[in-house]
């Protein structure tokens, strides 16, 4: 009974400083959103700030946090040094290779183990399952002594092709599909259109929603991958952008650390995905969601 | 499940050829390869390949740097994952009011995610450079340890935590504040009826209702720090000072292609492959359970 009681006072005493409590705990959740974003904004605002100044003015101590006025000349070194134009080249090509190839070859093939019965249907599903399993890191020499057999060591076919294939997008349009109703395809049927021309003219255009997602999260991953292209390129020129700035990193002590121009070339390889991200933000939570499922 | 529509003798497995062929190229023949790769090792020059059995493993297993780095790896994996759970939850739960403008804030905290590993390994490089970066120049005044990851194991391992936790921390945070949106408010405000504080509320509801979100971010950082930090390592440590940074990931790839040992570095494979089989056995025994994300 006390308890009872004991409750009561104290929804009462809720009711009463309901709005006062909810405004404070609303500070506290803005104040610690706030600190949140600035401290992971700090690492990118440091790059920004170091990219803008002289080697000298990077160097010294105590560091400076502001900016300075030699951002031109650091943009313009780190170009001409990595070879930037080259190897930005050479990252969108994978990237928008791996990501457009992917969607294809993914929504061809899940339209396949949807709308047909074929013999093997089960085997094709679990050999893509199993590919889940193999991610690049656990096939690296073998994985080389393929690419070399087919030379394609050093060329955009071997940056782009053999990341082509995986299990997420396939189960991801498979899943998709199976919402649509049945009845569209019936209906097709009826309007005696084949399989290729319901794929073309009714599934495309409802999976849009489902290609944009998995597009943001396609490019991130190509234009990021880092491993493959270390592997299977070995001349500058086809090197991808984000292999292309460890190059410059110094190792050993003889080397003159120009940070200032590290950071700007580092600042211009990350720039193009957090782009995507921050523009297709709507795309890439959903795509992050599914694909992860 | 949809019942299938189309009938075509030959065009399913048209649409499934594609994927199936690079399926085959570039994953089962690489994979079954290292298989058969970590059964042998070179000739003294070479030239062909010596049956060993399970001579590699042995060897892996009795190598004290091999065991170094896999004690390394799962050291790794599990700071991270923990260290940036842990963080995101506790932030998470602190921010979640009806507040206004949570969209802005998930803007401003997803975009780290689009930043490979291997620059964001950079970006924090200089923020811990031992001569010119600010941490060690902050620390400076607190003590005279010196922070030098270029000498100090633990300082580098540090190093490439932080980067880790910093690209993965927003992607965390965004995920559990989502979470959060869907505890009813009704089931946290009826605890604090019965009296229950707010660590107890947090402790009692807050996070077992929150488990499922914990089990896939679990097993997604982990995978993450396992397999996809190469980048960072190789832009940052080298695997160093010495082999403290040595992750299985960098050591295999080291041992492959730049010690050319191809049988150890197969057989490194193998286990790996072990690993990921494991983690995605985890994560499908769980989702089975129907977990709702």
């Amino acid at each position: 009974m006390a308890r009872v009681l004991d409750a009561a006072g104290r929804v009462d005493v809720r009711a009463a400083t309901g709005p006062r409590r909810r405004d404070w705990s609303g500070v506290l959740a803005h104040a610690i959103l706030i600190a949140s974003v600035a401290l992971l904004a700090f690492p990118l605002y440091y790059a920004v700030v170091i990219s803008t100044q002289t080697v000298s003015q990077a160097t010294s101590l105590p560091p400076r946090l502001l900016p300075s006025t030699s951002a031109l000349q650091n943009y313009a070194e780190a170009w001409h040094r990595a070879k930037m134009g080259r190897l930005l080249i050479n990252s969108a090509v994978m990237a928008l290779g791996i990501a457009i190839g992917k969607i294809v070859i993914s929504l061809l093939s899940a339209f396949a183990i949807v709308y047909f019965d074929f013999r093997g249907k089960r085997l094709v599903f679990w050999m893509i399952f199993v590919t889940l399993m193999l991610p690049i890191p656990v096939r690296i020499v073998s994985t080389f002594e393929v690419m070399t057999q087919l030379g394609w060591v050093n060329t955009y076919w071997g940056l782009t092709v053999p990341l082509m294939a995986s299990a997420t997008g396939t189960f991801l349009f498979r899943q998709f599909y199976q919402t649509i109703p049945d009845s569209l395809a019936e209906a097709a049927q009826l309007d005696g259109a084949g399989p290729l021309r319901f794929l073309w003219s009714i599934l495309l255009p409802l999976s849009k929603a489902n290609i944009a997602a998995l597009f943001v999260i396609l490019f991130v991953y190509g234009w990021n991958e880092y491993l493959w292209p270390l592997m299977i390129t070995t001349t500058t020129e086809m090197r991808t952008a984000v292999v292309g700035v460890e190059s410059l990193v110094p190792r050993g002590g003889s080397q003159l650390a120009e940070w200032n121009v590290i950071m700007a070339a580092a600042i211009m390889v990350l720039l193009p995905p957090v782009a995507v991200i921050v523009f297709m933000q709507r795309w890439f939570v959903k795509g992050l969601i599914e694909s992860e499922k | 499940m949809k019942r299938t529509v189309f009938r075509n003798r030959w065009l399913p497995y048209l649409l499934v050829a594609p994927q199936v062929a690079i399926t085959l190229v570039f994953f089962y023949w690489p994979a079954f390869d290292s298989v058969r790769l970590s059964l042998y090792r070179a000739s003294p020059f070479g030239d062909r390949l010596i049956f060993v059995g399970w001579g590699n493993f042995a060897r892996l297993f009795s190598d004290a740097a091999y065991v170094r780095s896999a004690i390394t790896s799962v050291l790794f994996a599990f700071i991270v994952t923990v260290v940036g759970l842990a963080l995101a939850l506790v932030l998470a739960a602190l921010a979640n009011t009806k507040i206004r403008g949570l969209g802005i804030y998930r803007s401003l905290l997803l975009w780290p995610y689009g930043i490979a590993p291997a620059i964001a390994g950079i970006l924090w490089l200089f923020i811990f450079h031992p001569s010119y970066g600010v941490l060690p120049y902050v620390l400076s005044f607190v003590t005279a340890y010196q922070f030098n990851w270029f000498l100090k194991g633990w300082v580098a391992m540090t190093l490439i935590v932080v980067a880790a936790v910093w690209k993965q921390f927003g992607y965390n945070l965004a995920f559990y504040l989502a979470g959060l949106q869907g505890i009813e408010a009704s089931v946290l405000e009826a605890a604090s009826v019965d009296g229950a504080g707010p660590v107890r509320r947090f402790l009692a509801i807050t996070f077992p209702l929150l488990s499922p979100v914990t089990f896939f971010l679990f097993t997604l950082n982990m995978t993450f720090a396992f397999f996809e930090t190469f980048g960072l390592v190789h832009s940052v440590t080298q695997g160093g000072p010495g082999d403290a940074t040595s992750i299985l990931v960098y050591k295999a790839w080291k041992d492959g292609f730049e010690n050319l040992q191809l049988g150890l570095s197969a057989a490194q494979s193998v286990v790996l492959m072990a690993v990921v089989i494991g983690l995605t056995a985890l994560q499908f025994r769980f989702a089975e359970k129907k977990v709702t994300y």
